[in-house]
């Protein structure tokens, strides 16, 4: 029961304060509700014994890139920004669709039968502790994956400095 | 516990393309000649097909598949490697972003590709599929000084995130179902415990079924494809139009056929309108195109959906059709944006449909080719492409669904229009203003090679053919 009360707590605010990030006019505020919201992911996380999870989530999320959309947000003309609209006329349309989603999917997750549940049980993860569990896991079973993410970042990286950083030639 | 090195020979291919992608990134500092960049990105892929011969296996635990069936996708993005290298080195320089970078980003995306073919875990194609489409995304806003590049990378940017969104929320369900993301085990999974028929598996198909939609352009996910393909770099454009696609095809064919082989009923159902409302889409709206760019774009919203045929038939013979069907979209469409990219010269965009009247009469050479790729693309035999649509087409009555066929056909002759108006403006109409051509040994080597392979698999498709479907044995 209460730990139902917690993950309901969770959901229903990581819900709500990401309503008011996408509907703040300044951006400013969207970025604190944002951090607000990342703050309560951390919160998830720890609720599902995924401690390491919520540490990382706080310190790269809630600190790294929070404060890279900060000073994002410094270059951007917040005067002008408050001026435009926050969504595009045809909105009511996303909402209809999006709202329809949402329904067809609570009609199906009735019917959801989990699967079978890993090797991880909380017990083993208690007695190995999370993080050498964790470290194990990526460097063995899922090594290859690992890898891909370096090259994607490395990609991210490239791009970044091209789009942003090369000299134009005239 | 002791680790067990896993087997590296199946991804030894993937290996040295990431070395060697990586040794262009370092050697674009001293090289100061880019074409020299593109010379040896071609190089690195003919020796990564060389390789792949060797690399039939599995490995790290089934995430990594290297059949016939990937193989040939493999080559498929090889070929597109080096084609879209061979049209790039002139017209990068006119548009002044010849960087090394560039064709680092081609070999990364390329590499990304790759990993989609051979995936077996849903991982796997989730981060190649990541890999592929972030390099495509900076490769689409390369001139970053033209605004409509911008726009198309944000667009392609933003669309794409929310395609990966869909394509999660559907891997996260079926985790959620099966306690696997492995394609085989989720397959015995569902067989062996009844959920076909249950709606959070019907969810998950839907799910994945707009995020493969999206990356092939299929309507109605294709709202990305026209804006993009117009403001994208046209060396760019082609390559997005081969590559991405026939990836998008590979991982549709392994995912629906391997993980979700037991309800085929019902992703049926789910793929049947979306390939009739791709065909239709695609053929209709290109009819009023005036931009050559855009128009290809619906053209390749079009042929996305025919090829969906030969999935959607589930047939071996369905799957061989659609990777004949890639192969040969490969070789037309790089043909025709081969022409295309001539016509950019020194201040002069040459898009616009206009810009080929009468250039027969200028220039016949390029408009005898731009003729044989257009008949390619609107399927007229003796061309590959009457090969590619024929075998879709034959599977999918074979399969039983001849009504969808029929409306394939329907659609096909709509879009013999469009395709057709172009060459009679280069041959029946006076041209306006001398267009000069911007030509290169690379870029007539690049249509000597398609137009070769339009006509000769045209005429001979069953060496390629008896290939494919010698490639999915033991799919």
């Amino acid at each position: 029961m209460i730990s139902q009360l917690f993950f309901g707590y969770f959901a229903a605010v990581i819900i709500i304060l990401s309503l008011l990030v996408v509907t703040r006019k300044n951006p400013v505020h969207s970025v604190m509700w944002m951090l607000l919201m990342f703050f309560h992911i951390a919160g998830m996380y720890l609720f599902l014994n995924a401690e390491f999870i919520a540490a990382i989530q706080v310190i790269v999320y809630a600190g790294a890139i929070l404060v890279l959309f900060l000073f994002v947000v410094l270059l951007l003309n917040l005067r002008e920004e408050l001026q435009t609209n926050r969504f595009i006329g045809s909105w009511p349309a996303g909402l209809v669709i999006a709202a329809s989603l949402l329904l067809s999917m609570i009609a199906a997750l009735r019917s959801f039968v989990p699967g079978p549940s890993g090797p991880y049980t909380i017990a083993l993860i208690e007695k190995e502790t999370h993080t050498r569990v964790l470290g194990q896991v990526l460097y063995t079973e899922y090594l290859f994956p690992f890898e891909i993410a370096s090259l994607i970042l490395l990609v991210a990286i490239i791009g970044a400095i091209v789009l942003a950083k090369k000299k134009v030639r005239s | 516990m002791q680790p067990v090195m896993p087997d590296l020979g199946p991804v030894f291919p993937e290996t040295v393309l990431t070395v060697l992608a990586l040794v262009l990134l370092l050697a674009d500092l001293v090289i100061k000649r880019k074409e020299t960049i593109g010379l040896l990105s071609i190089i690195s892929v003919t020796a990564v097909a060389y390789l792949l011969a060797g690399s039939l296996g599995t490995t790290f635990g089934g995430m990594f598949i290297s059949d016939g069936y990937s193989i040939f996708f493999k080559l498929i993005f090889i070929l597109n490697v080096i084609l879209t290298v061979l049209i790039s080195v002139k017209y990068i320089q006119i548009e002044k972003i010849d960087y090394g970078e560039y064709y680092s980003l081609i070999l990364f995306a390329t590499l990304g590709m790759m990993l989609m073919a051979s995936a077996g875990d849903l991982i796997i194609l989730y981060l190649g599929l990541e890999l592929m489409a972030l390099s495509t995304y900076v490769l689409a806003g390369f001139m970053r000084r033209d605004v409509k590049s911008n726009e198309a990378a944000m667009k392609y940017f933003l669309l794409g995130a929310f395609a990966s969104a869909f394509l999660l929320y559907g891997t996260s369900l079926i985790y959620g179902l099966t306690g696997t993301t492995d394609l085989k085990a989720i397959s015995s999974y569902i067989a062996g415990h009844g959920l076909a028929g249950n709606p959070v598996l019907m969810l998950s198909l839907i799910m994945f079924a707009v995020a493969f939609s999206f990356k092939i352009a299929a309507a109605p996910f294709h709202m990305w494809a026209p804006d993009v393909y117009e403001g994208a770099p046209t060396s760019i454009t082609a390559f997005m139009s081969v590559g991405p696609k026939a990836a998008g095809f590979a991982v549709l064919g392994r995912v629906f056929l391997t993980a979700f082989g037991s309800v085929r009923t019902e992703w049926v159902l789910i793929l049947i309108p979306v390939a009739i409302l791709t065909m239709g889409v695609g053929n209709i709206v290109a009819l009023s195109q005036t931009n050559i760019k855009r128009m290809l774009a619906y053209s390749s919203i079009a042929h996305a959906g025919y090829a969906l045929l030969g999935i959607i038939s589930g047939t071996a013979d369905g799957l061989s059709s659609v990777m004949l069907y890639m192969f040969a979209y490969a070789f037309m469409n790089m043909g025709a944006f081969a022409v295309i990219i001539m016509l950019r010269s020194e201040g002069f965009r040459g898009d616009n449909i206009n810009d080929y009247e009468g250039l027969a009469k200028t220039h016949p050479v390029p408009a005898v080719l731009m003729t044989i790729f257009m008949f390619s693309l609107t399927g007229i035999p003796t061309t590959v492409g009457f090969m590619g649509k024929f075998y879709v087409f034959m599977s999918a009555v074979e399969a039983g669904y001849m009504w969808v066929v029929i409306i394939a056909v329907i659609f096909s002759a709509i879009s013999a229009y469009f395709y057709l108006r172009i060459i009679m403006y280069m041959w029946m109409r006076e041209p306006k203003e001398a267009v000069e051509l911007t030509t290169s040994p690379a870029i007539g080597l690049a249509l000597l090679i398609t137009a070769t392979a339009v006509i000769g698999f045209g005429i001979l498709p069953s060496s390629i053919l008896t290939f494919a479907r010698l490639a999915i044995t033991g799919f």
